[in-house]
């Protein structure tokens, strides 16, 4: 702490005296605000210059991209009210503030059930159900409510109902409790890497997510989140849809990733997508490899 | 869609309301500042600096000059839109919670809270042309429902008062007498605290959201119950599409419970109901509490919702969103 006071005590002579020295104008020693652009694909810069709280001058580079909305029908009431001057606390608004965002995330208006049919819904849910004969009914433990073989934990019809604490710890279905129980008192902390069962869980979740993902290529410029899911939500449930998207210029880099809960699932969609025909273009459609690191 | 967020607010949203063009978004927050925002792009036009207690409500006039805001700082207050400035204050000895405009801009309806000892009421005032003449005399006093008055609108013609609140009971007053003229049926209505109450586009009947975990639709004239929409979180907000039979229903459970579940658990999303089959038709996620007030643009093509989280998220919809079938 006594470090890093030492710099900050060159410039200023004590902390208590921050507030009168910020009322001192220095802002004639900064260099004017800068605008470049807007370039042809709306890319605008903004740069300006401040002190910051240690009295260091700091660039401040905002870049926004500048993008026309669908001409809407507008009165002229409206029109006339779109160039009034702020006023409140809008008018010192600087461009650094952010107030306004748009989401990074693609929300889709989520579905309770496919629109393509009910009997779909009830196979898929019957899938689970059919593995679990084969694999032993140990597979599916509700993590929630610890009932074995009946529910997973996401469809767990209790989980309103649980206690917190209950959900949050990995705790084990009642039948194994008395082989473990002998570690750690009840009531304490226990890590997630200790706690029984969690490792094989991890592992298990990780797998599987790497597994289900299904990378797809080649893919048109126009091409969304909600387009892939639209394509490959034909062929079971999916867990999650990401499209590449270019930082600056907002177009899709042409290949994005699938997640399907089941790999049955996927392996469906990989055989009959690859090289099916999309927006004019041969989709490739393919495992998704785990990333080298 | 990719929802725009806008995070003016320091303290969860209370109230979302456009204006009749629907190119300005007006937010009430439980800080002191009323916010107005460009509908179309999410910008910050202006903030009307003057209360000194949470903003429950507002209601702005159909020339979108005049803005109205019920605070907890027992006044109601009018606003310049454009200039954001001061027009009048009525103080009030209790916090003031629904405010809105007659047809015509020329009364408002304000309802206050039961504070130290005193009862909830509504209060009509006369709102002058000029705000110069504008005077803080009641036109007249409804008193006489327990509890809180969550919401108060006006009727068809400006003849009858809706209000709703805490004893989970719909009234119609006569707005030139002050008589009650119907009540909500206890057995078909509501169980629980009615927390928001919306119009149709054309007055012609209106919904109600409980924290009874439903939302129902009423007839405005005759205050039969035409549908129930049930979901399964408390309801802190509703709106109506006026493009297509879409009802959208808001919550999530109690703030206070927020941070000791899982956030799936909390139900945080904006559902959609089609108002005839009462059947669901899709959830829009986003927000990290529970959301507390909603509104449709009027020309149908985006809402937006206010969380518990501070933020407000504007919704486009997707071309996609006209054409879903059930």
């Amino acid at each position: 702490m006594g470090v890093d006071m030492a710099p900050a005590q060159s410039n200023k002579l004590r902390w208590g005296e921050m507030e009168e020295d910020e009322g001192e104008d220095l802002e004639f020693l900064l260099p004017p605000r800068q605008e470049i652009g807007p370039d042809e694909n709306g890319v605008k810069k903004v740069v300006e210059y401040k002190f910051n709280d240690e009295g260091n001058k700091v660039k401040i580079t905002t870049t926004t991209r500048i993008r026309k909305l669908a001409s809407a029908r507008l009165s002229k009431r409206a029109v006339e009210r779109r160039s009034w001057p702020k006023f409140g606390d809008a008018v010192h608004e600087d461009v650094g503030s952010r107030l306004t965002m748009v989401s990074t995330e693609e929300i889709i208006l989520e579905r309770p059930r496919a629109p393509g049919s009910k009997s779909e819904e009830t196979k898929v849910a019957g899938d689970p159900l059919a593995q679990i004969g084969k694999a032993g009914a140990v597979l599916m433990v509700c993590r929630t409510c610890g009932k074995k073989g009946d529910h997973w934990t996401s469809r767990c019809p209790y989980k309103d109902l649980a206690q917190p604490s209950e959900g949050f710890i990995d705790k084990p279905p009642a039948s194994e409790v008395p082989t473990v129980t002998s570690g750690p008192s009840k009531g304490s902390y226990v890590p997630p890497g200790m706690r029984p069962g969690a490792e094989r869980t991890g592992t298990d979740m990780r797998r599987r997510n790497e597994e289900n993902s299904v990378r797809v290529t080649n893919l048109s410029e126009d091409t969304r989140e909600a387009d892939l899911h639209e394509l490959f939500r034909t062929f079971g449930s999916v867990s999650r849809v990401y499209v590449a998207v270019d930082q600056k210029t907002g177009m899709s880099r042409g290949f994005g990733f699938v997640n399907f809960v089941n790999k049955e699932d996927a392996e469906k969609a990989i055989n009959k997508l690859n090289g099916y025909g999309y927006d004019n273009l041969i989709l490739r459609v393919e495992w998704a490899a785990p990333r080298a690191n | 869609m990719r929802p725009i967020l806008m995070k003016g607010h320091e303290r969860p949203l209370t109230f979302l309301k456009y204006n009749r063009d629907g190119d300005l978004l007006f937010s009430c927050a439980k800080d002191h500042t009323p916010t107005v925002w460009f509908a179309d792009n999410g910008e910050r036009l202006g903030t009307y600096r003057g209360h000194n207690g949470a903003v429950w409500c507002c209601d702005v006039s159909r020339d979108s000059m005049m803005l109205i805001t019920g605070s907890a700082d027992q006044s109601a207050k009018l606003w310049n839109v454009q200039t954001g400035a001061q027009l009048f204050t009525f103080n009030f000895d209790s916090p003031a919670r629904a405010v809105d405009f007659a047809v015509g801009d020329k009364l408002a309806v304000i309802t206050t809270d039961p504070f130290m000892g005193l009862p909830s009421a509504i209060h009509v005032k006369h709102i002058a042309r000029d705000p110069s003449e504008q005077t803080g005399e009641s036109v007249l006093t409804i008193k006489g429902p327990q509890g809180r008055i969550n919401r108060a609108v006006w009727g068809p013609l400006n003849k009858t008062i809706i209000s709703a609140g805490e004893d989970a009971v719909v009234r119609i007053w006569d707005s030139e007498t002050g008589k009650l003229l119907k009540e909500s049926d206890k057995e078909t209505g509501h169980k629980k605290t009615i927390t928001s109450l919306t119009k149709s586009a054309d007055s012609s009947h209106f919904l109600t959201g409980s924290l009874d975990k439903s939302a129902k639709l009423w007839d405005i004239r005759s205050l039969t119950l035409i549908k129930t929409y049930v979901t399964e979180r408390p309801v802190n907000a509703v709106a109506m599409s006026p493009l297509l039979d879409h009802v959208v229903l808001g919550g999530g459970q109690d703030a206070s419970a927020v941070t000791t579940t899982d956030h799936r658990a909390g139900k945080f999303e904006a559902k959609f109901f089609d108002k005839v089959l009462q059947e669901e038709i899709g959830g829009v996620k986003g927000h990290f509490g529970p959301i507390n007030a909603l509104a449709f643009n009027p020309d149908g093509k985006s809402f937006s919702s206010g969380g518990e989280d501070g933020y407000v998220r504007l919704h486009h919809f997707d071309p996609d969103y006209f054409h879903i079938k059930i």
